[in-house]
């Protein structure tokens, strides 16, 4: 036992201890890979988020992907219909994980101004949401704080929240 | 000079009921029958050449004007040759909202029919392919009608709600 304390004592500042958990949120949370799911006008805005003024890249979330199977994130911008639901939980589907909903806007938070029958009230009604950034459009500034936010709950997630599943979702009349 | 409106209900007389202007803006109200005529004689006429329906919408005046014209059918047209613009309107009734599809006239009035049925319920007799463009197939009703209930869903391929 002695003898282990000095090979311990000899390796001095060179080791860190940590958790498995702890490094890959780590490593997680500094390289999403997001999947825009744009639809209406606070795409606009996201512009601004993602070009060189206020620049995602800063946070490490800048990559979008163009298939939903090599994204981490998927942001949903903007109001979401009863007729583009089916798609959006498709493209959930096909996402592998570990993956994350950021629901960017009034519009996808809660369905916004749109009470009415063609809206979905609230893309939480279909997918396990884990940020929501309210907002008509959300300034960048609020994005951002959405994402370091996401950031952090992601650095202190334990590997036993994953897979989280398939998304069911059972429409009235399937196509 | 004469202002174009009355130059309209010169020239069809037996199809315009009354011709005016709001907001220096000409229109005509045209008999529901005789709309595919008028329009076809505006479209020709060398004095109107309107070669170009900007608009086709609807309108629901319900509680508004009598039951047998609660609809109102209005079409923009714009000549680019003179280049005037004038707005005709037809007035259907509650009980049969229909009129005569002016897609034989224009063609480009298709996808503006289907979208005035999809929203407002509209029979355009003669459209060539008169079914749902923005709403999906399953959908029951027409919910820019006035007596639509704000707070009626059908989520029939979205969520329940």
């Amino acid at each position: 036992m002695e003898e282990r304390n000095a090979e311990v004592a000899a390796l001095g500042d060179s080791v860190i201890l940590s958790t498995v958990d702890a490094v890959i949120g780590w490593g997680r949370k500094y390289s999403f890979f997001t999947y825009p799911f744009i639809t209406a006008c606070c795409g606009m805005e996201f512009m601004s988020v993602a070009g060189p003024r206020y620049d995602i890249d800063r946070f490490g979330a800048a990559l979008p992907r163009f298939s939903p199977r090599q994204a981490d994130i998927l942001l949903v911008v903007g109001t979401i219909s009863h007729k583009q639901a089916p798609i959006l939980v498709k493209v959930y589907n096909q996402m592998t994980e570990p993956k994350w909903v950021f629901s960017y806007g009034a519009c996808v938070c809660s369905g916004g101004m749109y009470n009415d029958y063609s809206t979905v009230q609230g893309i939480d009604t279909i997918l396990p949401v884990d940020i929501y950034v309210p907002g008509c459009p959300p300034r960048p500034e609020m994005v951002f704080d959405g994402l370091i936010k996401l950031q952090e709950l992601v650095a202190k997630e334990r590997s036993s929240k994953w897979p989280r599943g398939e998304a069911e979702f059972a429409p009235k009349v399937k196509r | 000079m004469v202002e174009l409106s009355e130059r309209i209900k010169r020239l069809l007389p037996d199809a315009v009921l009354s011709a005016g202007s709001s907001l220096g803006q000409q229109y005509v109200v045209v008999r529901r029958e005789a709309v595919v005529e008028a329009m076809r004689k505006l479209r020709d006429d060398e004095t109107m050449l309107f070669n170009f329906m900007m608009d086709l919408t609807a309108v629901d005046y319900l509680g508004k004007r009598a039951h047998d014209a609660r609809y109102e059918i209005v079409y923009h047209l714009y000549s680019l040759k003179h280049h005037h613009r004038i707005r005709v309107k037809v007035s259907v009734g509650a009980d049969d909202p229909s009129l005569d599809s002016i897609v034989p006239v224009w063609k480009g009035a298709d996808w503006f029919e289907r979208e005035a049925w999809d929203l407002y319920g509209i029979t355009f007799k003669g459209h060539p392919n008169l079914k749902r463009i923005l709403l999906y197939e399953e959908f029951v009703g027409h919910p820019l009608r006035k007596d639509y209930p704000i707070k009626k869903r059908q989520p029939l391929i979205g969520p329940e709600n």
